[in-house]
């Protein structure tokens, strides 16, 4: 599996869109950098389309650009009822990693990182994908055991990880706590070195960008509404912008994916729930790669800017108020200062909730419907940010071939009939 | 942050309860009799609302009682706590339970003698 490189279609800018370059920057330098121009046209909502993504995030805007890029389907729209990257791309705490458990998972999260090295040329954007490491700790000898198991099982996927103890972890993260005494202590660990992070809102832009070079429209304050069938067959999309006729729909949109199955009268089992996550005020460089823990839900990273990035846990209740409950953040918090006694006077900058589409085998549903035309890319949950170009590379496939591929058969949502559950609560739980 | 008015106890932290779930989902006595999907239906698919929801609660670190509590999902205003077994009462929260499409599924026709008794049940529970 390691070796079949993904079908990246088009690269760069076959559009004739002006390309980023250090060149460009000193160019219009020249002009006072007044001349840059639009990374996306401001499209109209044509009346018809060959096929209609709903959900401008960057799952949506992925499946739209490999349809161009690779399916030569141009004619084409991406609806967002607010802004690009508005939802969940653009409050994720932007973990790339490719160590799941499953063969399943194993091939579509590697079919993403594949695509993630070179993302940056394949788009002409940079997406400021780093591939700094992610370390996921074990707290107790029962979880360190269930790691080794978990390693094994990625390294005969021919996917990077290996084992480190309490002593190699100070090592590799100098600024870590590996005091035994503490309430969640560092037993040891694993890492994916291939593992890291990218820009989130780049990754939402760049393909945005490429996508609109290829011709496909980018319409944003537009929300679909209803969706239109003539039997068991889709034939348009009801918007705040008025009707939109198209054979094709593919629904990309995360904690909305119930509100827009309901309008066709399709049933998920999905649940939706507010995912938080917090940055601290700029600091100098103190931690060059990403640590979690799963016992505690808390994953931490450094941004570029130098805030400490910290993801926290699920809410245990429904929601769409795109805000979390207090207590979860403060239960993770209390762990990362131990963890990392730097941190302890360190102040909040901001504080967010995202709405995840969380799914009972915590993998997600990549599927056709029983309405012809009508197709879901869902159920991400707390973990999609790393899968963005593999999830719109497949989900363009199934829907130009109306067939899903290799590497999205088993992500049907006719799972859930057949019992053929891909359980990844082990590697996808809460933490990323 | 919600403060749930425990049937039980009185009002207490949201931190003292857990959630079930979407409530009135009746496992389907004749198994053998619905098809594989239709079981599914019971089993998997979940009702996940915005706007009011129905859904069983628990006061796990207080006297460990189950609930049911219609609120709305946007907003997390409780509309309504009511016993186990029994239905709601208020009109938002009876339209919310009549609009689930759990209300037309075969798992839940196949299990309706079930739901009478634990309905009784129910009654004779909230009447203390
Ligand atoms: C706090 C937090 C931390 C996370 N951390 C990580 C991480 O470290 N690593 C990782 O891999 N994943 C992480 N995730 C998960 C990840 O963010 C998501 O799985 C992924 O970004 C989902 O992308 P998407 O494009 O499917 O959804 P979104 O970006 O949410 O896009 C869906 C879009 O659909 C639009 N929409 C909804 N309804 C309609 C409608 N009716 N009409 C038109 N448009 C509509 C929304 O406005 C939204 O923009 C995290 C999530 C959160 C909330
Ligand atoms: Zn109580």
């Amino acid at each position: 599996m390691a070796d079949n490189q993904p079908d990246r279609g088009q690269r760069g800018l076959p559009g004739g869109k002006p390309r980023y370059s250090a060149f460009a920057v000193a160019k219009n330098s020249m002009s006072y950098h007044q001349d840059w121009q639009r990374a996306w046209r401001d499209a109209e909502p044509k009346s018809e389309y060959d096929a209609v993504i709903i959900g401008g995030g960057g799952h949506g805007l992925a499946t739209a650009y490999y349809l161009a890029a690779v399916h030569g389907m141009t004619n084409i729209a991406v609806i967002e009822k607010g802004w690009l990257g508005g939802g969940n791309t653009g409050r994720n705490t932007t973990i790339i990693r490719s160590n799941y458990l499953w063969d399943e998972s194993a091939a579509i999260y590697e079919h993403s990182m594949k695509l993630w090295e070179g993302l940056s040329q394949d788009l002409n954007f940079n997406v400021m994908f780093s591939q700094r490491g992610v370390l996921t700790i074990a707290h107790s000898e029962h979880e360190l055991r269930e790691m080794s198991r978990r390693v094994h099982a990625i390294r005969l996927n021919g996917i990077d990880s290996e084992i480190l103890g309490p002593a190699e972890i100070k090592k590799f993260v100098p600024t870590i706590n590996i005091d035994q005494s503490i309430r969640y202590p560092v037993m040891g660990g694993f890492l994916q070195r291939r593992g890291g992070t990218a820009r989130h809102d780049a990754v939402a832009w760049g393909y945005a960008r490429a996508a609109d070079d290829l011709g496909v429209d980018i319409i944003q304050k537009c929300e679909v509404t209803g969706l239109r069938r003539q039997g068991r067959k889709i034939v348009g999309v009801e918007t705040s912008r008025g009707f939109i006729k198209t054979k094709k729909v593919g629904c990309v949109v995360a904690g909305h994916s119930s509100v827009v199955a309901a309008m066709a009268g399709i049933r998920l089992p999905i649940a939706s729930r507010p995912l938080q996550a917090l940055v601290s005020e700029p600091i100098k460089p103190i931690l060059d790669t990403v640590i979690m823990s799963n016992a505690v839900h808390m994953y931490i990273s450094q941004s570029d800017k130098g805030e400490m990035v910290l993801g926290a846990g699920v809410d245990k209740y429904n929601s769409y108020a795109q805000r979390g409950s207090f207590p979860v953040p403060e239960h993770m918090l209390a762990a990362a200062v131990e963890l990392f006694p730097v941190l302890s006077r360190l102040r909040m900058l901001r504080h967010w909730g995202g709405i995840v589409d969380t799914c009972p085998d915590a993998s997600p549903i990549i599927s056709k419907t029983d309405i012809e035309g009508l197709y879901f890319d869902c159920g991400w949950g707390t973990g999609g940010f790393k899968a963005t170009p593999g999830s719109g590379h497949v989900f363009a496939d199934l829907i130009a071939n109306d067939r899903p591929n290799k590497i999205a058969a088993p992500y049907t949502l006719d799972r859930f009939r057949s019992g053929l559950l891909i359980d990844e609560h082990g590697a996808a739980g809460v933490a990323h | 942050m919600m403060l749930i008015d425990c049937p039980f106890c009185g009002p207490r932290d949201e931190t003292e309860f857990s959630c079930g779930g979407e409530a009135h989902i009746a496992r389907p006595l004749a198994e053998n009799k619905i098809s594989e999907a239709e079981f599914a239906d019971y089993l998997f698919m979940r009702d996940n609302p915005k706007g009011l929801f129905l859904e069983r609660w628990r006061h796990s670190a207080g006297c460990r009682r189950w609930f049911n509590m219609a609120r709305d999902t946007v907003s997390h205003e409780i509309v309504e706590i009511y016993p186990m077994g029994a239905l709601p009462k208020t009109a938002a929260a009876k339209s919310a339970y009549s609009a689930s499409w759990r209300r037309d599924t075969a798992a839940e026709h196949a299990a309706k003698p079930a739901r009478t008794t634990v309905k009784n049940a129910g009654k004779a529970r909230g009447a203390k």
